[in-house]
């Protein structure tokens, strides 16, 4: 069939530009909301922020609903088990967006049961900063997520498959090992 | 008759240190005594609520004898009146009577001083870690244990993008 041959209400794409354009206009989020951070997000939903704007407004608490994990506030070490399957329990395509200090690096809270940024377990697409990041900086990143899905995504997830490396720092940093032998050394002397 | 002549009369030779600090009334006991003291201030003072159970690690405070006080605050709730009860205890294997028998509101926070301390409350029915997971090792308001823990904040599997 001649291209001249198509009626003007028919329009030729590939098959990953078509899925990318329906994805990247209805991201459901999962509100992963555990602190203030978690506010914000709720504000970024209502009406005065309207999220509903940019097809993100179908909040869903099921994860087997959602493709947009938005990880809103600090992650203890007892919720990151939780994070994390939740995570595992999403359908694929999803991404992910670290919203706010405390979910990016740990913020002000460098204490033993503070997770030091969500992306050392799981993966991360998108950082939005700020303490708490105003609606408008999130709404920003979900539409630098849009941009992110439009321009690398594909109809069945190739790109996932070659993100093999950890998004974030390594677990460890040199100090946590040095404080770690310390303790260690110190352990029979304490208990 | 207020409580601190209530105690002074029951128990003129046990040791009591009492002090006060605005309308703070508060009671230094030994730890033997403390079953007594307390049941004292509960049966005959009127103090039917436990409000709170906490603790202090004295490690390395200057004029300490003690590592560490246990504070029991008191209410008596058709008076108003307040008071605290302190006591000591040191390592190792620092132990109390559970007030559980006493008042049913020890059940959590005893729960609490002992996840965050390390301190055992003998008698205590359900002696679990409250807020801390189970596998945690440490007590981490002990003065001696790192800020930034031992590395528990850091023992999880790392999930990449490829295998989830
Ligand atoms: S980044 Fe700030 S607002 Fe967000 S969870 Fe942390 S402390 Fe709260």
């Amino acid at each position: 069939m001649a291209v001249k041959d198509i009626p003007d209400n028919i329009f030729m794409t590939t098959l990953d530009a078509a899925a990318n354009w329906s994805r990247a206009n209805s991201l459901w989020p999962m509100p992963f909301a555990t602190a203030c951070c978690g506010i914000e997000l709720m504000a970024t939903a209502s009406s005065r922020f309207d999220l509903s704007r940019f097809g993100a407004e179908v909040m869903r608490f099921s994860p087997r609903q959602c493709d947009l994990m938005i990880v809103a506030g600090r992650v203890a070490m007892k919720m990151l088990p939780v994070l994390q399957r939740i995570w595992l329990q999403m359908p694929e395509p999803k991404w992910c967006i670290s919203m706010g200090a405390c979910a990016c690096t740990g913020g002000v809270f460098d204490t033993y049961a503070v997770v030091q940024g969500v992306d050392r377990f799981i993966p991360v697409d998108m950082y939005v900063p700020g303490c708490p990041p105003r609606p408008e900086q999130l709404i920003a990143g979900i539409i630098a997520l849009q941009d992110k899905v439009i321009k690398t995504g594909t109809i069945n997830g190739r790109e996932f498959a070659k993100r093999t490396l950890p998004t974030g720092p390594a677990p460890f940093d040199a100090d946590e090992l040095i404080r770690i032998r310390e303790g260690n050394e110190l352990l029979p002397v304490l208990n | 008759m207020s409580h601190q002549e209530l105690l002074q009369t029951r128990f003129p030779a046990a040791g009591l240190v009492f002090s006060d600090f605005r309308d703070n009334h508060r009671v230094h006991v030994p730890k033997e005594r403390l079953v007594e003291v307390l049941t004292c201030l509960k049966t005959e003072g009127g103090f039917d609520m436990l409000v709170d159970i906490t603790a202090v690690d004295y490690l390395e405070y200057e004029n300490a004898d003690d590592r560490f006080g246990v504070v029991y605050v008191l209410l008596n709730t058709s008076t108003g009146e307040r008071t605290i009860v302190k006591t000591f205890v040191n390592d190792p294997d620092p132990t109390l009577p559970s007030m559980y028998p006493l008042w049913k509101s020890a059940d959590w926070t005893e729960r609490e001083v002992y996840d965050m301390y390390g301190i055992k409350f003998e008698g205590h029915p359900d002696l679990r870690r409250i807020l801390m997971p189970d596998e945690f090792t440490a007590f981490p308001l002990r003065k001696d244990y790192p800020l930034k823990g031992r590395g528990e904040r850091h023992n999880f599997p790392v999930i990449t993008r490829s295998e989830s």
